[in-house]
């Protein structure tokens, strides 16, 4: 299917109308094991088009996996023709070129489920007999956004990912990696990895639950940046007032630092063909900028940074690859500090229960260690904690950065993060295992 | 070539390609939304999607490709793909696989529909929200918003057993909800429920539901929430309304019953359970009011269907039977490696997704008392109702949840309003605790369950009526 055609019938169907139209192609492939074998495996290849069009201070806009560009032309006709008045339109972007490209490796896009099936087969057998389980995902996506204000966009970008976790006597261990490149996805070192974890996860302990000084590692600060990305950096609830983000004001530890970057494994431009750059969300501790669309900008009056999510922007634009810039330390260095704390892995089934004051409840998940005088002691049962994500990232809160950038998949193509192990001064965990 | 003639061209292939069982769903789907904050439509979302999803097996492994192209060329590369699929899970194989045999049907079924949802004018749906939304404004919200969402899905069915099913199903929701900001935090009140009220219906329901008539209370109870006191710590008796009660369902005991996660094939993603199919027909799982069934029939209900996407028939059966555990969520593979001989629950969330075991309608059988009684004869306790937030470790036991609104219980009688109620507790200790059901069962509807990789959106069924449980851990913060 081609943009230009697209936006040709269209702009000839609706005279006048302010009309931006996106092609987009998906071949999208995830092998998926448990219990140590390849029970799901699955490819799908989609092409959407869609179509956002303003007339007469009406808006509409319309998705199709079909290519009927006459049934399309009279259905958005159709919904503008009765469609509420939209007062707020922000008009259409103006013709930019992209900032820059994506990674696009061509041996990712050609990727086979026999090559996907050999990483999940090395991981297995690197962990030596334990039951093993998660997944391996490969991605090509391209794009093309015409638009009548004179935009014109076309790129594409590629996408893997690896999730999996050993298990044994009722613990779990994981390794995960995003990338541009399914060549970054080393099976054999995730699964030998996981395997020398889990075996450290015999016989845990419950501890009472309180407040402890923690060194949470990637897989868990990943959750941090996610929280953040939606509810705080998010343009709409900035302009709701259900942000706690304040631009210019030290909201943050000085040694926080987190940018948004869509070059890793992004798409370098959003549905209303914005181009994306790397934009610094936090400066050493200082809040300095919010993720808009067109809409939550106009309201802002600031430009948009290229973050709507298109027919998903009911819930508001948001940054998409959230990364914490790295510091200089090893979590070696960071456990070799702590007096009395836990050593988190990874966090399970995290939920808002304040946007306002991005307090969450969750539990710990795939590794859980008490570290007494600098040395890790014994595994820990899981814990449920209920805590204020930015409270814990605080001025003063922050004890170490870890130098390690472990990017971490997201549950959709293109989606990723680039977190880095923290140590923090406290941790509110309230409640055990046995509740 | 029908869409039954592509389903079966796609089979072929796959057969052709070394398959010995493939099955193919050609699917259809039209989605419409809208949206309204403060008295303004945002956009209007209106989507059409249709395509072809082949399932393969091969010796013991299974193979899915899916693909927008409805034509007999697509259809067949369609089939091999999925079967080649297949040959490379062997790389990595897993014990012998069957399937458990089912009935061959050839039928249709189509949900019950009174209005036309996507048939009724936009502008017609564009003042109700519009109107919605600003009643809560007037009334004090800080930020007012409403709206609805419509699925109206045709499938077709065929597998190389011989099926050919075909359904029509549409799905309607609608919902309102006011937030007020103040003192720091954010205050949420919504009707029915944060996510709206969804089921197998057409714009009848949303008729039903009466939004105008709600949206002042919504707005007045943020509002009054942001200066509430702050729900008491402690354990202490705990009073539930429906809709809470539908996602304490859904998450302790729907997603808990689950055959694949009971098996281990959830568990990097959405987890494993606490359940152990050798107790399968003997496990407490709850007091004697527990009686909790599997009915895809409910008509009217989100989860309901005429066959599950495996041609499967709609089954009625009980997950829970006063309080014993006596049933499962299964599909004809994990039911033949557990050696159960029925399957039922397997759903697609759209023709490029790989139909799994899923919630149909999972819920409540009603209870001998009613809400009033229930509270009349709680001497101290909170009552709480529509859930906020949710949380549950990976084998489903381990839980806490928000409400968006509570009060204290004292002497029998409802008193102050609380804010930030939250409640946490372990499954079988909790439902164990239930001591009052009520009879006033809704069927909830669920339209956002996520599961799977790549990741799925179910659309489930929960009745639900409010219950009591004793000595539950309350007011839980950071």
């Amino acid at each position: 299917m081609n943009a230009d055609q697209v936006l040709q019938a269209m702009a000839k169907a609706l005279p006048g109308a302010d009309v931006e139209v996106r092609v987009e192609y998906r071949d999208s492939a995830l092998t998926r094991f448990a219990n140590s074998f390849i029970h799901q495996n699955v490819a799908e290849q989609t092409t959407t088009l869609g179509v956002r069009a303003n007339h007469a201070g009406r808006t509409v806009s319309v998705t199709t996996t079909t290519v009927d560009l006459e049934s399309l032309a009279e259905r958005t006709k159709a919904a503008l023709a009765v469609a509420p008045l939209d007062p707020a339109w922000p008009g259409l972007t103006a013709p930019s070129p992209l900032v820059a490209e994506s990674v696009v490796d061509d041996a990712t896009a050609n990727a086979t489920p026999d090559e996907r099936a050999s990483i999940v087969r090395d991981f297995v057998e690197a962990a030596k007999g334990l039951e093993t389980a998660g997944y391996c995902r490969s991605a090509h996506w391209t794009g093309s956004y015409r638009s009548t204000a004179g935009q014109s966009l076309d790129a594409a970008a590629t996408d893997a990912a690896f999730d999996g976790i050993a298990r044994l006597n009722g613990a779990d261990a994981v390794a995960r990696r995003a990338s541009a490149r399914l060549s970054d996805v080393d099976g054999t070192a995730m699964g030998e990895r996981v395997a020398a974890s889990v075996r450290s996860l015999a016989d845990p302990v419950e501890l009472e639950p309180g407040r402890y000084e923690v060194v949470l590692m990637p897989e868990a600060t990943a959750d941090i940046l996610h929280a953040l990305a939606m509810y705080s950096f998010n343009g709409r609830f900035f302009a709701d007032g259900r942000s706690f983000a304040e631009p210019g004001a030290t909201q943050f530890d000085s040694s926080i630092s987190i940018v948004d970057d869509p070059f890793f494994a992004g798409r370098p431009y959003d549905p209303e063909g914005t181009p994306r750059t790397r934009l610094t969300l936090v400066d050493k501790g200082v809040t300095k900028a919010i993720a808009h669309d067109r809409r939550t900008a106009a309201q802002a009056g600031v430009a948009s940074t290229g973050h709507s999510l298109g027919e998903e922007g009911v819930f508001g634009p948001m940054p998409l690859n959230p990364a914490f810039l790295p510091g200089t330390g090893s979590v070696d260095d960071m456990v070799a500090n702590v007096e009395r704390g836990l050593l988190v892995t990874d966090f399970w089934y995290t939920r808002v229960l304040d946007p306002k004051t991005l307090v969450i409840t969750g539990l710990t998940r795939n590794g859980v260690w008490l570290i007494e005088n600098g040395k890790v002691v014994r595994a820990v049962r899981n814990l449920r904690f209920t805590q204020g994500y930015a409270q814990a990232l605080a001025p003063g809160q922050v004890l170490a950065v870890g130098s390690e950038v472990v990017p971490q998949p997201n549950r959709r193509d293109l989606v990723n993060s680039a977190p880095v192990a923290l140590r923090l001064a406290s941790w509110n965990f309230t409640g055990g295992a046995s509740g | 070539m029908t869409y039954f003639g592509l389903a079966e061209t796609a089979i072929s292939a796959a057969l052709d390609a070394g398959a010995r069982y493939a099955d193919a769903r050609v699917m259809h789907r039209r989605y419409e939304s809208m949206n309204a904050r403060n008295g303004e439509v945002e956009e209007l979302a209106s989507d059409e999607s249709a395509g072809l999803g082949v399932r393969a097996l091969v010796g013991s492994s299974w193979g899915f490709f899916a693909v927008p192209t409805l034509s007999e060329a697509g259809a067949r590369q369609a089939g091999t793909r999925a079967a080649e699929i297949a040959k490379a899970s062997a790389r990595v194989p897993g014990p012998a696989l069957d399937l458990i045999p089912t009935q061959v049907n050839t039928a249709s079924w189509q949900s019950d529909c009174v209005i036309d949802p996507i048939g009724v004018a936009l502008s017609e749906k564009g003042d109700l929200l519009t109107h919605a939304s600003k009643l809560i404004l007037e009334h004090g919200a800080t930020l007012a918003e409403a709206q609805y969402q419509i699925w109206d899905t045709t499938k077709w069915f065929a597998s190389s057993e011989g099926h050919r099913i075909d359904q029509h199903i549409r799905e309607t929701g609608a919902g309102i909800t006011a937030t007020s900001i103040g003192n720091g935090e954010s205050q949420r009140r919504s009707y029915p429920a944060a996510r709206g009220q969804y089921g197998t219906r057409g714009w009848e329901l949303v008729h039903d539901l009466d939004l105008l008539a709600h949206a002042p209370r919504v707005a007045e109870e943020s509002r009054a929430l942001l200066t509430a006191p702050l729900c008491p710590s402690g354990e202490t008796t705990l009073i539930l309304g429906g809709e809470q009660m539908c996602l304490q369902i859904h998450e302790s005991v729907g997603h808990a019953i689950e055959l694949d996660r009971i098996l281990g094939w959830e568990a990097a993603f959405a987890g494993t359970s606490w359940l152990d199919l050798n107790q399968l027909g003997s496990l407490k799982y709850g007091s004697e009011l527990m009686n909790i069934i599997i009915d895809p029939a409910i008509p009217g209900a989100l989860g309901s269907f005429g066959f599950d996407d495996e041609g499967t028939p709609a089954q009625r059966r009980y997950a829970v039977q006063n309080g014993i555990w006596k049933g499962v969520l299964a599909g004809r593979d994990s039911a033949a490696r557990a050696g159960l001989d029925y399957g039922g629950s397997v759903r697609s969330d759209g023709w490029a997704r790989l139909p799994m075991v899923r919630m149909t309608n999972v819920g409540l059988e009603p209870g001998p008392h009613t809400l009033e009684e229930i509270i009349a004869s709680t001497d101290d306790g909170v009552f709480m109702e529509n859930n906020r937030s949710w949380s549950i470790d990976d084998k489903r036991l381990n839980f806490q949840f928000g409400c968006e609104i509570g009060y204290e219980v004292k002497n029998g009688k409802l008193g102050r309003m609380v804010r930030n109620p939250t409640y946490t507790g372990i499954g079988p200790k909790f439902w164990s605790s239930m001591d009052m059901l009520s009879s006033e069962i809704i069927n909830w509807g669920t339209p956002n369950c996520g599961k799977g990789q790549p990741s799925q959106t179910g659309h489930t069924g929960h009745p639900a009526a409010p219950a009591r449980f004793q000595n539950v851990r309350v007011g839980v913060r950071s």
